[in-house]
């Protein structure tokens, strides 16, 4: 290998490459060559000294599995080699790595500006449990760049959006987000759960932390409950007095500063080493390993669930049974400049379309589905279809779901990889089945 | 912000597999700080280090004496680790490059975040191998998949079955 060929060097690797190989070497006692499932909770020290100089973050090693484990860990770095990241931290749900991904910075009496059309489930948790530790969630349309920097009060210390919102499908100007928050001093996080690094690598438009969801397309085949928090290893910490989590000393390691120890490495180390630690929401090893069994055919996964999902969306935009549909692919959606220069030309798999007849219509559809499977998850190999405003969004006032694109009438589709034709001909069936009992009603 | 420097895995291994001894200048004889953290993980490596540290000449870090400067060091040098900023990074090259054939120092090494281009022009114009704004524990960490178990990108995908090191 020369040395001047790179090779083993970073930008030399494609995505669906790493997608299969990074984190994920051979196992050197056995060779395994798939990674292990270390089904394990703690690891031998090889002695006194090696176990201080682990409890003291003076070397790399596994401790104890709720802050590490060698599974875990391999996703991790699968993770952050898709997002191009510096590194990840995995646990134990979409939620939970949005609760680590504030915590390392957070106190009571701060606050941060989210978007207004996140997934109902994020609003919930930014507006109501957060407030139990004294955070506060500005909600704003980030389509207003002004209400954003409005809404950015003292006290603020991040702007929070979706890649690719749940469920309304709409496409954030990352680029322009990333700057207001900069402009700010500000961190800017991205949930890419929906657009999944094959589409979209927010870190590349000035994203400085990415979490998901991997139980969506990442893991793939709905087993496994799991979220991700992705550092890009390019925020400078110390440049005011809002991040003092990581600059100032940490009075449980001896009064090391992360920031000033470890430099790009402070955000993920503080993530476990506290983080998870403390909080304690680990990622189990199996849900690790059929997590990155998922990643390994992401990219042929997000090709046909995006081809499938343009062909759904364009049957229906031409049923006489539904009244619109929000898919960034059709042509007169808004979105669909921003999908072009987001998601490189494709528009995700899950999408809202409305009924004609509302509410009692809406419902009908989802429970005259055959192939469609009608349950709260996105993103998996099957079918799913819901209705938010009586589930997922039921929480939210009418006010907040129609923000969110989860109005009375709204139906969310997550397209899955059956045939298409499969696909298309039993929502058709649905859609028919529930006019003629809504035309009877009428009669 | 600087554009980021570029070393390849090859040139960084090569290094780090040649290197047996280094001299630390800026070693800390505090335990809980960062170039002391750095020193006993390359000692737990197999290096020799050797911390040259003015404030603490004549006493021991970690079991090794402590040198004013590097011509105090009475043994040969492979590597000098530059743990100080990039300002005092200036005059350390210049002691490393007068002292390089008398030492047998051939790489200098400013750590993470130390960068000063003219002194490492003036290195690699005396023969010497210069890597700027790399932390060595990262980089042996890192090629050895140790910094993957903590969730880091390596950039590293290799299907060769690593050579299994026996712990000591």
């Amino acid at each position: 290998m020369s040395e001047k060929g790179g090779g083993g060097n970073p930008a030399s690797f494609g995505f669906e490459t790493r997608m299969i190989h990074a984190g994920s070497p051979p196992e050197p006692v056995t060779g395994a060559r798939q990674t292990p499932i270390y089904q394990n909770v703690g690891y031998v020290f090889h002695d006194a000294d090696h176990a201080a100089s682990l409890y003291n973050l003076q070397t790399f090693g596994f401790i104890y599995s709720r802050l590490t484990n060698p599974t875990v860990s391999a996703l991790e770095e699968r993770i952050a080699s898709l997002e191009d990241g510096r590194g990840a931290t995995c646990c134990a749900s979409g939620h939970a790595a949005q609760l680590l991904a504030f915590f390392a910075f957070m106190e009571p009496g701060d606050a941060f500006v989210a978007s207004n059309r996140l997934y109902g489930g994020s609003i919930t948790q930014f507006t109501k449990t957060f407030r139990k530790f004294d955070w506060h969630a500005h909600i704003v349309d980030v389509d207003d760049l002004e209400a954003v920097r409005a809404a950015i009060t003292p006290r603020c210390k991040a702007l929070f959006v979706e890649s690719l919102a749940n469920p309304g499908g709409m496409v954030s100007d990352l680029e322009a987000l990333a700057a207001v928050a900069h402009e700010a001093g500000i961190l800017f996080i991205v949930d890419n759960t929906l657009a999944t690094p094959y589409l979209c690598r927010p870190i590349e438009w000035g994203a400085d932390l990415v979490v998901h969801s991997t139980t969506k397309f990442m893991a793939g085949s709905g087993t496994s409950v799991g979220g991700c928090v992705v550092d890009s290893g390019k925020f400078d910490w110390a440049q005011n007095d809002k991040y003092s989590g990581l600059t100032a000393p940490e009075p449980a390691y001896h009064g090391i500063s992360f920031y000033e120890t470890f430099g790009d490495l402070a955000y993920t180390n503080h993530a476990h080493a506290v983080g998870l630690r403390d909080l304690g929401p680990t990622m189990a090893p199996m849900n690790a390993f059929l997590t990155l069994l998922g990643c390994e055919t992401l990219a042929l996964r997000m090709e046909r669930h995006c081809d499938n999902a343009l062909a759904v969306a364009q049957f229906l935009s031409r049923h006489p049974g539904v009244a619109w549909v929000s898919f960034p692919g059709l042509p007169d959606n808004p979105y669909r400049a921003r999908a072009e220069k987001y998601l490189a030309g494709r528009y995700g798999s899950l999408f809202t379309f409305g009924v004609k007849g509302g509410y009692a219509m809406g419902m009908k559809v989802v429970e005259s589905c055959e192939l469609w499977s009608h349950l709260a998850n996105i993103g998996d190999t099957r079918s799913l279809i819901l209705h938010p405003a009586s589930t997922t969004h039921r929480q939210l006032t009418e006010e907040q779901r129609e923000a969110a694109g989860a109005g009375d009438d709204t139906v969310r589709l997550s397209v899955g990889l059956e045939t298409v034709e499969d696909i298309i001909a039993d929502l058709d069936q649905a859609l028919r089945r529930a006019m003629a009992a809504s035309g009877k009603a009428a009669d | 912000m600087p554009k980021e420097l570029v070393y390849s895995d090859p040139t960084i291994r090569r290094i780090l597999r040649d290197v047996r001894t280094i001299a630390m200048v800026g070693a800390s004889p505090t335990w809980n700080r960062p170039s002391h953290f750095a020193m006993k993980y390359m000692q737990t490596k197999g290096y020799r280090v050797i911390p040259v540290n003015p404030k603490a000449a004549g006493q021991e870090i970690l079991g090794e004496r402590v040198y004013a400067s590097l011509a105090e060091v009475p043994d040969r040098i492979d590597m000098v680790q530059v743990f100080r900023n990039s300002e005092a990074a200036g005059p350390i090259t210049d002691e490393a490059i007068a002292l390089a054939r008398e030492k047998g120092i051939r790489v200098l090494w400013m750590q993470l975040g130390v960068r000063n281009g003219a002194a490492a022009a003036r290195a690699e114009a005396a023969g010497l191998e210069v890597i700027m704004d790399r932390c060595p524990k990262i980089e042996y960490g890192r090629l050895h998949s140790e910094l993957s178990w903590g969730g880091f990108n390596s950039r590293v995908i290799t299907s060769r079955r690593p050579k299994l090191r026996i712990w000591s």
